[in-house]
């Protein structure tokens, strides 16, 4: 189970996280001027990265803020904790 | 027969405190101290159980947590009966009753020892080859094969022991308190870090506490008053924690670790009760230091397995520790100088050692010269060919190793002996290293792994490190936990060492035989019964990985998990090939280290405490009155509360009828309640709910129907106005949660510019629902103060009051069809604002009703439950509720995905009502609908979702999904059951007061 | 011609010292060119390369692995094997790979021990009730078996389930496929590599993709550690590692890879004879033929390819299993460990062409892949042949994502296979 450094808490057992996916999806500002393809690119279409992926956190047990991880998924250690809205620290 | 193996031993052994003890069914006696191997081979039991698929005679082969023979089953047939467990690890008691396995009828006499006959047709794999013929005898062979396989029993009652959990962060953990580990403690907790030191055994110290001999000094003390002196100093320390019985299971990722506290396995049954049994550590510690030692090899030649051989050091252990001779007339056969540690031990007690095989042809080490001087025959360059002794072993033969070890040469000389204690040098017990990730390398001068690349903040040191000589283990020790500490303050200066021996080593993965191998049982794993020839089929059938080698032949599969033999097969496999080590992979060492018990993985989170119940604050009423609970997520709701000899169809019946005729009163507080406010509540409950909410005014109520992002129904509820900026939303019972992380996830990630704050206020509030056409009535006695007028207070509306002194918010709501109202008040005040409900509804028989009535009612309406109506493929098109779903708002959660191709489809599963044919038929919930019963293959069109027998219509009544059933209004369709087919008739799945006139009606 | 495997070549074997067995399959060097390469040596893969040659008359086929065959999800599975999903879509996929498995010892000359003993799925709540009747009969009318059990049945199949009422979520009834049940992991990949190897299929081992060469949009063959190999047809059938190939071919799919774990207690005699799932209280157990209890974990919610999952979820499942066999206590956990499962948003897999021409994908099987192998692989085997799916696999396609049509099977196959 990893330690992750919520930027509102600080270090925390895992277990008090949810983990919500890949991060920086941004959710269409108009949907509707969207195909179902370039929806179902937005909806379901993931980048399933085996490396360095950053991905969205939720400190569901505790502040129950979201807030972006990048994560080494091949090996799960955490390169970086940023809130919501920041641009990822690391390439 | 009475033969003298007990001798005097270190401290470990009281022999003023004698034990007795129970082996198959017959009794004996050790001393306070020892454990159940040490007895054993003290009454000279060597034979204590059979093999797994041979059912070869085996006995004691350690004296520790690597045993792959010594397995037994204690207390059998009681409940505290545990399987498998080694002898070896169990410390006596009074009492202790001990069976082997594995065996029909007794261990002495096996029937199964045919299956060693039937050997040579029983190769690795033999079952992936056979068995197939004819097809369907396979369940006849699969149940002697199951009947033959396992090795213990389970138990067959409930556990009586309890377990619990406990947490341990510290600055440092170290891993074993063996010298090195001793020494590190001592090192860091005197440089004022949080130290926590574990060790599996009942004692610190290691194989070096009992490293007595005169050739083993530091500092020209005996090793052993060295080590100690450093015990008693490092038991005074404040910083440091010292565990013993306490074993690491698991070395997970950022350096969290589990331990297992045995507390009681010790003590005698009558001294156990209502004593925690074991401990589960969870353990958080900024550094780690593995300490772990090494374990022995054994040696790989034919017949290796017979009771009467042990590990070298196994020997040794008895004898030093425990004042235990495990023969009188030994043999060593060793590839590197331990062995004559072991030899010395013996010849110093005056034990015979009858010679020394040694597979080098040079020995330099001042031991040897020591044990020769006692005309103890050393065979130099020789090695063991064979073995005799059916269940002990009784003499063997050696012959002479050709120069590059790959033959024997010469003639077979046969020797005697009751015990052989085989050496093939040291492997680094590396297994919770490479769990947590870390890397390992070869070493080729000893053929050894050792650890290479940390994966955390950790360290090996000692043995586990290969750092195997006493040289090594005190330097490094020193110098690299200095370093990892990093820390300049220590006691330790250098190290004057004194040893016998030397690092000198032959290693052959495979000694050679006079035989051909396919003649040989040369067995590399003990438990499993796998040998080297059977490694060698394997790779001759074309698997490779040391996995593929691992799993057809299940060596290093048995519940040692391999700690003697896998490097063998890796030797095996790498020479066979003519690869390099490590080529091969070097095989996963898979959590746990040794098997962990699921009662200590589980502790307290069994029966009541399995998971928590969430009760209303009115539970307390609902159980006096006789309510039947229904489970829904967490919450405990009342059912229905039948009375006297009521069965719940009469109980559900009646209070459907009174709610509708007279008042029925709910508990309704566990649904889901978000506080909702900010200056932009209202623009996110447009984009979060699939209708327009702007409008709505202040004090006023609104029902909403939420999906997800794919368009299908997610959860729904009525959501109320309270203030300019402020709403309260339900959600449903088993929705909250989610409902709420939903939220969230929306506001704070792809609206963060909105004005608005979420928070559940579900535990805060008792929710009372009263509903009937004497509900007004009754929430007016209740209220006096508040005009219930229907000009003052509407349908669908809301008030701020007081009960006396305590606040409340009524909802005039309706999730019935009838003239409704919702009590909210604090929860401590819950139950007594219910009881004020039902005193003021007492003249109006007021009825308290369950979820069952609750879901009856709202069916004759045709109002949905989300997650029974719909599952995660229900639009709210498909539902019928077009209502809705706002045609004007730009966007909402979900609406994109209404219009997809297949979304917009009107053929797709649409709700509608049902009725049968004979009204007093109920429909069975999930039954599937049919247009066509001739039909092959049959087409479901849909299920039912919902259906009951109505007491206020006096028929039955459903809901359902059917393809395309919105247009299908008066059609007849047909629900096939097992033994009949049931004629329905699609009909609106409004079934009562499409008008709505009831919820204005009174009495 | 293999040498044929029973009883009497083994006898015969144990004459020579069981010296004479040839390979089960050899390990050739790669060709330069393949008519199909099917990247992904597991279970699903090796059965693809199998009905091609078999049924599809390809000779000139590879099967490229990373590691070691059947190394993957295929060699780390609880074994379950059942066909009782809820749309007739499933059902009908699940069922196919069902029917091969009653014959497929004897189809591959290699036992794989498939063991019709049963499976059970618990009812723990009302709606659980309602679901899996729903599923009852669904199953039923497709033709599958499959039958309700009430509390007491329940108990009389299995009778070490605690069905005490008093516990926490009581157990209120069940489901039961008794032609569900369990086969020997390893052996149905050797197997299908033995006959895939016996038909010219070349299995290449240790022989990492590094990259899907593609001209426009027609593939052209694979870049690996062993060099480049061409090929017209390229089908993956890598598993957790499905999206990783498909962003070597420019590809993204509706998949997540999650860890998802098993364990395994130390093996005994005997104990339970069918194979229990419950979805509400979380955990399945059967008993493997070695005497071990096989034990089933949930997934855990973050991605990950490390093959390790956190250790609240194995803490959790062992919780479940007390509650509902309290008599397993004093067992022993042996080992446990982690897979990769490629997990789709609606719970079914993707057995489908993309839009690259050539390439083919088999993926999105989450955490109950192993029972449809055989099937999986005869339907992959069309798809990739006739560059157009069979009608069983037809649903299974990606388009599905766009359009909307999705085949949700979570309720059966949310937890647990």
């Amino acid at each position: 189970m990893f330690l992750i450094n919520c930027p509102f808490c600080g270090e925390r057992e895992q277990s008090e996280f949810k983990a919500g996916g890949e991060a920086h999806i941004e959710r269409p500002k108009q949907p509707t001027e969207l195909s179902d393809d370039e929806w179902a690119e937005f909806l379901f279409m993931r980048k399933n990265i085996k490396g360095v992926q950053f991905e969205r956190w939720n400190h569901a047990h505790g502040c129950r803020k979201w807030f972006n991880i990048a994560r080494d998924t091949s090996n799960d250690q955490i390169k970086a904790v940023y809130k919501m809205g920041q641009k990822p620290p690391v390439k | 027969m009475s033969k003298n193996l007990r001798f005097k031993s270190s401290k470990q052994v009281d022999e003023t405190y004698r034990i007795s003890f129970k082996f198959n069914n017959k009794t004996y006696y050790g001393y306070k101290g020892d454990t159940l191997a040490s007895a054993l081979l003290a009454n000279d039991v060597h034979l204590v159980g059979r093999s797994f698929k041979y059912h070869r005679p085996r006995g004691i082969m350690t004296a520790g947590s690597e045993e792959p023979n010594a397995i037994i089953q204690l207390h059998d047939n009681t409940s505290r009966t545990e399987p498998n467990v080694r002898a070896t690890e169990v410390e006596i008691y009074e009492g202790l009753v001990a069976s082997s396995q594995n065996c029909w009828p007794s261990v002495n006499f096996d029937i199964g020892g045919i299956n060693n006959i039937l050997s040579p047709v029983l190769p690795a794999g033999f079952y992936y080859k056979t068995f197939m013929w004819p097809k369907s005898f396979w369940e006849k062979y699969e149940y002697f094969i199951r009947k033959s396989a396992g090795l213990g029993k389970s138990p067959k009652e409930a556990d009586p022991d309890i377990y619990e959990h406990k947490y341990i962060h510290c600055d440092v953990l170290i891993i074993g308190a063996g010298i090195s580990g001793i020494m590190a403690a001592k090192l860091a907790a005197k440089n004022g870090l949080k130290t926590l030191l574990v060790d599996e055994k009942s004692f610190l110290g290691g194989s070096t506490i009992y490293d007595n001999s005169e050739f083993s000094k530091i500092n020209n003390q005996i090793t052993s008053s060295w080590l100690e002196k450093e015990i008693n100093e490092i038991s005074k320390l404040e910083n440091l924690e010292i565990k013993t019985r306490t074993s690491i299971a698991a070395f997970h990722g950022y350096n969290f670790l589990l331990a297992r506290e045995n507390l009681t396995d010790h003590l005698p049954i009558n001294q156990r009760e209502n004593k925690i049994r074991q401990r589960l550590l969870k353990i958080r510690a900024k550094k780690v230091i593995s300490a772990t030692g090494a374990i022995e090899r054994p040696l790989i030649f034919d017949n290796n397995d017979r009771p009467g051989i042990l590990l070298s050091s196994a020997i040794k252990k008895y004898i030093d520790l425990y004042g235990v001779a495990c023969g009188e007339n030994n043999i060593l056969f060793t590839n590197n100088d331990t062995a004559y540690e072991t030899a010395m031990s013996l010849v110093q007690r005056g034990i015979k050692v009858n010679a020394i095989i040694d597979n080098r042809e040079e020995i330099n080490s001042k031991l040897s010269y020591e044990i020769a001087k006692n005309n103890i025959k050393i065979f130099k360059g020789f090695t063991v060919v064979d073995t005799y002794g059916y269940k002990r072993i009784n003499g063997l033969a050696i012959m002479e190793l050709s120069k590059d070890g790959q033959k024997v040469i010469g003639k077979k000389i046969k020797l005697s002996c009751d015990s052989l204690g085989v050496s093939g040098g040291w492997t680094p017990a590396v297994h919770l290293f490479t769990q947590s990730g870390g890397k390992l390398k070869f070493r080729e001068d000893d053929q050894v792994f050792i650890p290479h690349k940390y994966p955390s903040d950790q360290l090996s040191i000692g043995s586990c490190n290969g750092d195997l000589s006493l040289e090594e283990i005190t330097t490094n020790t020193v110098l690299s936990v200095k370093k990892f500490l990093n820390i300049n303050n220590t006691d330790y200066k250098t190290f004057e060492i004194t040893t016998g021996i030397n690092k000198s080593k032959r290693n052959i993965w495979l000694l050679p035989s006079d035989k051909i191998l396919g003649k040989t049982k040369s067995f590399v794993d003990y438990q499993n019964d796998a040998t080297a020839k059977d490694i060698k089929l394997a790779l001759r059938e074309g698997f490779r990985s040391i996995e593929h080698v691992k799993r057809y032949t299940t060596t290093g599969m048995g519940t040692d998990q391999g700690k003697l033999g896998n490097m063998h097969a890796l030797g095996i496999i790498s020479e066979t090939a003519g690869t390099k080590m490590g080529e091969h992979g070097t095989t996963t060492f898979r959590p746990p280290y040794t098997p962990l018990t699921f009662g200590t993985i589980v502790g307290r989170n069994v029966g009541k405490f399995f998971d928590i119940i969430r009760r209303t604050p009115i539970h307390d009423w609902h159980v006096a009155n006789n309510a039947k609970f229904e489970n829904v997520g967490q919450w405990k709701r009342a059912w229905y509360y039948p009375k006297a000899n009521e069965n719940m169809h009469q109980a559900v019946q009646r209070e459907s009828k009174a709610a509708r005729d007279c008042a029925g009163i709910l508990d309704a507080s566990t649904l889901g309640k978000i506080d909702i406010q900010g200056t932009d509540a209202s623009e996110f409950l447009n984009r979060v709910y699939t209708n327009a909410w702007s409008k709505l005014a202040i004090g006023k109520c609104r029902y909403g129907l939420m999906l997800n992002e794919d368009g299908m129904v997610y959860d729904d509820g009525v959501t109320t106005r309270i203030g300019e900026n402020r709403y309260i939303m339900t959600t449903t019972t088993g929705g909250a949660a989610n409902v709420l992380g939903k939220l969230e996830d929306y506001l704070q990630t792809e609206w963060p510019e909105l004005d608005v704050y979420l928070s559940s206020v579900t535990d805060h509030y008792a929710t009372i629902s009263v509903c009937g056409p004497h509900s007004k009535k009754i929430v007016s006695k209740v209220i006096p103060d508040l005009d219930f007028s229907d000009e003052k207070f509407p349908h669908m509306s809301f008030k701020n009051t007081k009960i006396g002194q305590i606040k409340c918010r009524v909802m005039r709501i309706s999730f019935t069809g009838e003239q409704s109202y919702e009590i909210n008040v604090q929860s401590n005040f819950g139950k007594s604002v219910w009881e004020k409900c039902m005193e003021a509804g007492k003249d109006f028989n007021i009825t308290p009703y369950g979820t069952e009535t609750m879901h009856l009612l709202r069916a004759e309406k045709g109002f949905i439950i989300v997650g029974q109506d719909t599952d995660a493929t229900m639009t709210p098109i498909d539902l019928q509720m077009d209502w809705i779903v706002s045609k004007k708002k730009y966007d909402f959660i979900g609406k994109r995905s209404l219009y997809r191709s297949d979304t917009i489809k009107d053929d797709r599963k649409q709700l509608v009502g049902l009725l049968t044919e004979n009204p007093k038929e109920v429909l069975e919930e999930g039954a599937q609908i049919v247009a066509d019963i001739k039909k092959s293959p049959i087409e479901m069109l849909g299920h039912v979702t919902s259906s009951y027998y109505s007491p206020n219509l006096n028929k039955s009544i459903a809901l359902g999904v059917v393809k395309g059933g919105k247009k299908m209004l008066g059609q007849k369709l047909i629900i096939p059951m097992e033994n009949k087919n049931i004629n329905v008739t699609v009909a609106d799945p409004v079934f009562l007061d499409k008008e709505g006139e009831r919820l204005n009606a009174e009495l | 011609m293999k040498n044929k495997y029973s009883i009497f070549s083994l006898i015969k074997n144990a004459f020579s010292y069981h010296e004479n067995w040839e390979k089960a399959w050899k390990d050739p060097e790669p060709k330069k060119e393949y008519e199909a390469i099917i990247v992904g040596g597991g279970g699903h893969g090796l059965a693809t390369a199998y009905y091609l040659a078999k049924k599809h008359n390809m000779k000139n086929i590879a099967v490229v692995e990373k590691g070691w065959i059947g190394g993957g999800n295929t060699g780390r599975n609880t074994t379950i094997i059942r066909s009782n999903y809820l749309w007739d879509e499933s059902a009908g996929l699940y069922d196919h790979a069902l029917k091969i498995w009653e014959d497929l010892s004897q189809e591959l000359n290699y036992n794989v021990m498939f063991s019709q003993r049963g499976v059970v799925n618990l009812a723990h709540n009302l709606q659980d009730v309602r679901d899996l009747k729903r599923r009852t009969h669904a199953n039923r009318l497709n033709g599958i078996d499959a039958v309700y059990l009430n509390t007491a049945e329940v108990k009389k199949f299995c009778p070490i389930i605690n069905t005490s009422q008093d516990i926490r979520y009581p157990v209120l009834g069940g489901t039961l496929q008794r032609r569900a049940g369990t086969a020997r992991h390893d052996a149905v990949a050797w197997g299908y590599a033995r006959g895939a190897d016996e038909m010219g299929v070349d299995i290449i081992q240790n022989c990492e993709v590094k990259g899907i060469k593609r001209n426009g949009d027609t593939v052209e063959g694979i870049e690996t550690t062993k060099g480049f190999i061409k090929a017209k047809k390229i089908g993956v059938v890598a598993a957790g590692h499905s999206s990783v190939i498909a962003n070597m071919a420019g590809l993204k799919l509706p998949l997540e890879s999650k860890p998802l774990q098993a364990l395994v207690s130390e093996p005994v005699k005997p104990i339970i004879d069918t194979v229990v799932m419950s979805n509400a209280v979380h955990a399945y157990v059967s008993q493997s033929d070695k005497g071990e209890l096989v034990i089933g974990a949930g997934t855990d919610d973050y991605i990950s390819y490390s093959q390790k999952g956190s250790y609240d979820i194995v803490e959790g499942t062992l919780n479940a299993i007390l509650e509902l066999y309290p008599i397993f206590s004093r067992m022993r956990m042996l080992r446990q460990w982690g897979g990769i499962v490629d997990i789709c948003p609606d719970a079914s897999p993707i057995i489908s062409k993309t839009s690259i021409k050539g390439l083919y994908f088999n993926c999105g099987w989450g955490t109950g892949g192993f029972k449809a192998t055989p099937g999986s692989g005869d339907l992959f085997a069309h798809t990739i042949a006739n560059d157009e799916p069979h009608k069983l696999n037809a649903a299974f396609n990606l388009n599905r994502f766009v359009s909307g049509d999705l085949v949700d099977e979570h309720g059966a196959a949310a937890v647990a296979h």
